[in-house]
């Protein structure tokens, strides 16, 4: 069961994630960020602090815009992840695929300096 | 000691199974960083399995049995009767392929992979075993 909540800020979309994502709720990941990219929102923030569980059909979801961004020209942060979410990233290596910062404002620092 | 659960093919009884892993390992010694690579492994699995052999279908039943002995490794059984979907026929993707195929599945196998020992299908009293291992401290 996940929850899925947007705000923006300073022009960047921040998705917050509550919950756990699995196969039975990463479709409301998707679809969270793909309404992000068709709003037009170049830089998109993910915040993981409430996010307690990822299992791959999660983490297949982030790796399948990882294309789509570079083409379109959006950065994806993602922050605030709890050890055990990050260990799953880590496993699979995708810590070095993707954008990871540790809080909001390094998050949107980096998300800043990358879309200039 | 042996724990068992029962459930249907739903995707949504997937959070049952996690809970189900995490209170039987719980108060054995296994630190919380092993219980949660176990939980996610099995939960890879049992959603392959549901969504591959079985469509689904809640009225499909999954068995899972939790072996904790005193010492040595860690057992678990996913039982059914569906269609074997044996993951050591699968080639763990490539994870350069998977970016720009633009691909959402394929890294729960190389996750169960790299989290468990071994991974094993036998077929006893009709129905489907698949046997899991983990070596624990």
């Amino acid at each position: 069961m996940v929850h899925i909540k947007r705000l923006q800020e300073s022009g960047a979309d921040i998705i917050a994630v509550i919950g756990e994502i699995d196969a039975s709720s990463s479709i409301e990941l998707d679809l969270a960020i793909a309404k992000s990219v068709g709003e037009g929102f170049k830089r998109i923030l993910v915040d993981c602090h409430a996010l307690e569980y990822i299992s791959s059909a999660g983490l297949g979801v982030f790796m399948s815009y990882i294309e789509e961004f570079k083409d379109k020209n959006v950065t994806m942060v993602l922050y605030g992840m709890k050890e055990k979410v990050m260990n799953t990233f880590t496993i699979l290596g995708l810590a070095d695929l993707l954008l990871i910062r540790a809080d909001r404002q390094e998050a949107k620092q980096l998300a800043n300096e990358l879309s200039v | 000691m042996n724990y068992q659960y029962s459930i249907g093919c739903s995707l949504t009884n997937l959070k049952g199974i996690r809970d189900f892993i995490r209170t039987s390992l719980k108060g054995h010694g296994v630190p919380e960083v092993e219980i949660s690579a176990i939980v996610l492994a099995l939960d890879e699995m049992c959603s392959n399995l549901m969504i591959h052999a079985h469509h689904c279908n809640p009225e499909h039943m999954l068995e899972l049995h939790i072996r904790v002995p005193k010492k040595g490794e860690l057992i678990f059984e996913i039982v059914d009767d569906g269609n074997v979907f044996d993951i050591n026929n699968f080639m763990e993707p490539n994870l350069d392929n998977l970016v720009q195929e633009k691909r959402k599945g394929g890294l729960g196998i190389r996750l169960v992979k790299s989290i468990m020992d071994s991974v094993e299908y036998l077929h006893q009293g009709g129905k489907n075993v698949c046997r899991l291992t983990k070596r624990v401290n």
